[in-house]
């Protein structure tokens, strides 16, 4: 039946043409298309990957600063301690120096009180003995000018030294 | 007739008068319309050789009936010819087939054929002259003679002519069921589709090597024609190729699977275009259907692995079974793309048949009261065939790309 008998000239024909639309639509249309749409996703994917990259890339510079100004916060934070440990530290040395100066100048000057309060003493004492002397030379005098009493006396400090 | 006069409804009035009517035609206008509805539609397309035979009746009992009439005409003497019974179901299957030349509009001297070369491979060597020799004849009754052979043409077949003419004029033996029994040269000529053919290749080249060119000037950007041909290429490409075919293998299978694609889509429409030079029913032309399934078959066998052939001819099932299990994987290598050929040629062929089958309603009625439920239905059947080019484009590509990629087994899928 010729509606379902494929006839041999046009086989050859569409075999013919096809394989030439075939071949010149491979080389000039499939080839520029399929490779201009790879070139274009091949690009899309790099501009994502390169997208995420300078994400991740911000994110790292971002946890850098973070961590830099921790850093720099606890630096700080040391740094103030530090200094607060010095001036407390000068304080108190400042404050022991002082005192052990006080202290230093206390003693000195008790100890020229002391001095003095040992001149005024020996000295005061050497006035005793010599008005005790001056005393007992006219005490003496009075006495020894009597026998009696001179014997009185001689057996006072006679007993005086035996007990 | 005209093959492709169902363009000219405008001119109903006229064509009236040349048309009669008889019972007869009519209810084998109605038969064509329900075996191009039934059985070409849903029977071919699920049961391939069941719907093949129904179509070759119809074709057998229009070509029957065009004989007849023919024979009646021949009684009347030529005159009377004009005023023959309106046949749709000859004129339907007139434009199905294919032909040598390529009428355009009009009758006899007033209307326009084009004609095409005929090319014959003879016994004396390569023959070609123009259709126009034939003077429209289509029975047998003008002999043209090159290289000291002497042609006719009988149903836009060429055959060697007999020495005289019989008693109808013919010079051809009519054999058994109205066929003829003369020899018949290799024909090579460009006919009706072959034409259709060559102008359909140039419009692809014509739509895709410019838009390919664009990528460059505008630096892969897709402007213009590409960007409307663009997503259809991807759309071949990533709903086509990649599913079916996978990831890896899909590449190379691409210039066939576009190619086919866009073929077939672009000669669907010019078949829907009724006014020349388009109207060619090339993609409800067997031999085109067969060539594209050719391929298909030839790709898929070829590219085909190792797995696929063990799953052949060493199927995984017991061994008593292997006398039923090879020949019927044998001949599932052939049913796929003969499925293939059958469902393209099938589905347009019956397009133009149901939207033909319309148009002769006008004719068939005699009035022009009826054209407005013609057009009202013809419109609505183009819709619907303007559907059918791009899904039947879509179906044979998608089954190409799906037995090129169960062609290649896995060897770890089987256990």
């Amino acid at each position: 039946m010729d509606l379902v008998t494929p006839a041999l000239g046009l086989v050859f024909w569409t075999t013919l043409v096809f394989l030439i639309v075939l071949f010149l639509l491979n080389r000039f249309a499939w080839k520029p298309i399929l490779g201009a749409v790879k070139e274009r996703e091949r690009s899309i994917e790099d501009a994502l990957q390169a997208a995420n990259k300078a994400k991740a890339e911000m994110e790292r510079i971002s946890a850098d600063n973070e961590r830099i100004l921790k850093e720099a916060r606890i630096e700080r934070d040391a740094i103030l301690k530090e200094a607060r440990e010095i001036k407390d530290a000068m304080i108190k040395e400042a404050g022991d120096k002082a005192r052990e100066e006080g202290q230093k100048m206390l003693a000195a000057a008790q100890m020229a009180i002391e001095n003095q309060r040992m001149a005024a003493v020996t000295d005061l004492k050497n006035q005793v003995a010599s008005l005790s002397i001056e005393i007992a030379e006219k005490l003496l005098r009075q006495e020894l000018s009597d026998k009696d009493r001179q014997k009185a006396l001689v057996d006072d400090l006679l007993k005086e030294i035996n007990r | 007739m005209g093959c492709s006069f169902y363009i000219c409804s405008g001119f109903y009035a006229t064509l009236q008068e040349r048309f009669g009517m008889s019972t007869t035609s009519f209810k084998l206008f109605i038969f064509s319309v329900f075996l191009s509805l039934v059985g070409t539609s849903n029977l071919l397309a699920q049961h391939g050789e069941h719907g093949a035979d129904s179509l070759q009746n119809a074709a057998h009992a229009a070509e029957h009936n065009a004989t007849e009439a023919a024979h009646h005409g021949d009684e009347h003497g030529a005159a009377t010819e004009a005023e023959a019974e309106f046949n749709a179901a000859a004129l339907i299957m007139h434009h199905i087939a294919d032909s040598h030349e390529f009428h355009a509009w009009g009758e006899g001297e007033k209307g326009f054929t084009l004609p095409l070369p005929v090319i014959l491979w003879t016994d004396n060597g390569l023959v070609s002259f123009l259709s126009s020799a034939f003077h429209h004849d289509d029975a047998g009754k003008h002999v043209v003679e090159h290289k000291g052979q002497r042609f006719v043409k009988v149903h836009d077949k060429i055959y060697y002519a007999n020495e005289s003419a019989d008693a109808h004029g013919a010079y051809v033996t009519h054999g058994a069921e109205h066929s003829v029994a003369n020899r018949q040269p290799l024909d090579f000529s460009i006919t009706k589709n072959v034409f259709s053919l060559l102008m359909s290749a140039f419009f692809l080249l014509l739509l895709f090597i410019p838009a390919a060119r664009s990528y460059r000037r505008s630096g892969g950007v897709p402007k213009g024609l590409a960007g409307f041909l663009e997503p259809l290429v991807l759309f071949v490409r990533d709903d086509i190729a990649r599913p079916n075919i996978g990831e890896h293998r899909y590449a190379r299978f691409m210039p066939y699977l576009l190619t086919a694609f866009f073929f077939i889509w672009i000669n669907n429409l010019i078949g829907l275009i009724p006014i020349f030079p388009f109207s060619a029913n090339l993609t409800g032309n067997i031999a085109v259907t067969f060539t594209l399934a050719f391929f298909t078959l030839i790709i898929t066998n070829v590219s085909a692995n190792k797995g696929y052939w063990k799953h052949i001819f060493l199927p995984h099932v017991p061994l008593w079974l292997y006398p039923i299990m090879v020949p019927v994987e044998i001949i599932g290598i052939l049913s796929k793309p003969f499925a293939l050929m059958i469902r393209l040629f099938a589905n347009i062929s019956a397009g133009h048949i149901i939207i033909l089958s319309l148009v002769s309603l006008i004719f068939i009625f005699k009035s022009v009261a009826i054209s407005p439920v013609s057009v009202a239905f013809v419109l609505f059947m183009n819709f619907i065939e303007l559907l059918v080019a791009a899904l039947q484009a879509y179906i044979f590509t998608l089954l190409s790309a799906l037995f090129i990629g169960l062609a290649h087994v896995e060897e770890e899928a089987h256990h």
